[in-house]
């Protein structure tokens, strides 16, 4: 495991005290807190670069662009993408999408086609696939789950039969830690004739990941789900797609020429850049990178699944507590129910301790509405998070048992 | 392992009768011949209510409702239901002007008896992300009997 309570030191946040207790933030899927990296990346970028990207003729605005196209570089590095000419600068996972379906959905997406989702996608997977095919009259076709919270293949296969024109999926839940064969199914879906989007969100920031190696098509991230700032993230696309497609916002930095009843417009990725993009946010990511990959990805995961299995193994023992997801292939994330005590009531009496848990729908109403459920609680973990974090939550959970009568006071 | 007793104000929210509504709620169902009905939801927790009630002659003749959610919004809805039944419109409007008012903390309100066994939920009022769920129900009573 990660000397968790080292790497700790590094996030002034988790210092502080919440309720008179130590914080212990198991809300990571949510978002995750900044290492002093990070903060200082932003500071300095403002004390020493600060200028308008791809415009001005003077060296500060040239060292501003280079910054900027450097945290693109370093994106496309970490994810393997096709080149850096495919990492579109957005706001995270949800603009991601929303691009793919305003730009290549509205484009290829007509009258009888079809989208297919999965049952677990992110609220942010879903509705914007809702949006473009009640809009141009195709269907959206959710593929089922099993049981225990995986992908079900041979729903998987009968909506490919449906020969989509597009397939979405997640690579890891964020409501129950599931981790897709993303490459099996991006796989299939092309032999059905799809293009693939694959949300990253819950994956970027625990696997190594590699887009090329999982032959997607389109791949969405978000940064400050991966220890970068709030506004940062990116689409990371084939080239050659990108270059076909309709641009999806206009203004400025998108276009080449401008005439007074039409435009030409800018190459890639710049074309679906308009206006003043976020660099602080490009270059906060970029150091959010440099951080994750001098501790290295596969220990990291390492680090999360030992967490993960140590929480599974002390919930069950509680009797009354059902954990959702399937026993393997899973991330950091664990969701569970207490008997009848509703998830925000837990989240209350956890908070007491100190202990930052996610009750709710965790944005995947299809899914909870699957699993029988209004609501889970859930801890997720990240790198910082240690085994007296697990005690913690479990600890605080027996009060809670108590508070409700499930085990003497 | 951390095994200090769970803390005074946990225990004030967390009472037995709440408890008890949340387990057992009181008129709990659809009702038949509603006059008026509202369905409201808290997308935080997901908590639901769906009140229904039978108003005639400006006077609430029976009220149930149905709902999912935390305890304290379903047991805010148990004993909201208890209360309302043979009140006029305007009696129950003031009784959740006391409930909200009991909720930002007024002491006066937590004492008045004609809140019933709601007064059990003054203690929401120290944690302000619940306040939510236990207005719930009162919103959808004032909803409901809007003109
Ligand atoms: C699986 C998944 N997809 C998409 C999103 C949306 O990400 P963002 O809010 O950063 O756009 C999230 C974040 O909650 C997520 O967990």
């Amino acid at each position: 495991m990660l000397d968790a309570a080292r790497l700790r030191a590094d996030f002034p946040l988790l210092e502080r005290r919440e309720n008179g207790r130590r914080l212990v933030y198991l809300d990571n899927a949510a978002t995750t807190q900044k290492p002093e990296a990070v903060l200082r990346a932003i500071a300095d970028y403002y004390r020493t670069t600060n200028a308008n990207v791809h415009r001005g003729a003077y060296s500060l605005a040239i060292r501003a662009t280079e910054a900027y196209e450097a945290a693109r570089a370093k994106i496309a590095g970490f994810v393997n993408a096709w080149a850096p000419e495919g990492v579109v600068f957005t706001r995270g996972t949800t603009e991601s999408i929303n691009l793919v379906a305003g730009s290549y959905g509205r484009a290829h997406v007509g009258r009888g086609d079809t989208v297919v989702v999965t049952a677990m996608d992110h609220h942010s997977n879903v509705v914007p696939w809702q949006i473009l095919c009640q809009e141009h009259g195709a269907t959206l076709r959710m593929v089922e789950i099993t049981e225990d919270g995986r992908v079900d293949l041979s729903d998987f296969g009968t909506a490919l039969e449906r020969r989509p024109k597009l397939v979405a999926f997640p690579y890891v839940s964020n409501a129950l830690g599931t981790v897709n064969p993303a490459a099996q199914l991006a796989k299939l879906a092309h032999a059905a004739g799809a293009v693939v989007v694959v949300d990253g969100a819950q994956s970027t920031p625990h696997l190594k990941v590699d887009v090329q190696a999982l032959d997607c098509d389109f791949y969405a991230l978000s940064g400050h789900k991966m220890l970068g700032p709030m506004g940062s993230g990116a689409l990371v696309a084939k080239p050659e797609l990108l270059d076909a497609m309709p641009p999806y916002h206009g203004g400025g930095e998108m276009i080449s020429r401008v005439f007074d009843d039409h435009s030409t417009y800018n190459k890639i990725p710049h074309k679906f850049e308009a206006g003043t993009p976020n660099v602080e946010a490009a270059v906060g990511l970029a150091a959010a990178i440099d951080y994750l990959e001098t501790i290295g990805l596969e220990r990291i995961a390492e680090h999360e699944r030992a967490l993960a299995q140590a929480a599974i193994e002390q919930l069950t023992q509680i009797e009354g507590v059902t954990v959702y997801g399937p026993r393997g292939h899973r991330a950091g994330v664990v969701s569970f129910t207490y008997g009848d005590i509703h998830p925000h009531d837990i989240a209350t009496i956890l908070d007491q301790d100190g202990v930052c848990i996610r009750a709710g729908h965790h944005c995947a109403q299809p899914l909870m509405r699957r699993l029988n459920v209004a609501a889970t609680a859930r801890a997720s973990f990240y790198l910082y998070n240690e085994p007296a974090d697990v005690t913690a939550l479990t600890g605080s959970l027996v009060k809670a048992g108590a508070l409700f009568g499930y085990v003497p006071a | 392992m951390d095994t200090s007793p769970p803390e005074p104000r946990l225990s004030a929210l967390y009472q037995e009768l709440i408890l008890d509504h949340y387990r057992r709620p009181r008129n709990k169902g659809a009702l038949e011949g509603a006059t008026h009905s509202v369905s409201l939801n808290n997308p935080l927790c997901g908590d639901e209510i769906d009140l229904q009630l039978r108003v005639a002659d400006d006077v609430i003749r029976d009220v149930r409702f149905i709902g999912r959610g935390c305890s304290i919004s379903q047991a805010s809805a148990s004993m909201m239901t208890q209360l309302l039944k043979d009140r006029t419109v305007s009696q129950a409007l003031t009784l959740a002007a006391r409930m909200s008012a009991m909720m930002q903390g007024d002491e006066t309100a937590a004492k008045d008896k004609t809140l019933g066994d709601l007064r059990a939920l003054a203690g929401v009022s120290k944690f302000p992300v619940r306040i939510k769920c236990a207005l719930l129900p009162w919103n959808a009573l004032t909803d409901a009997m809007k003109p």
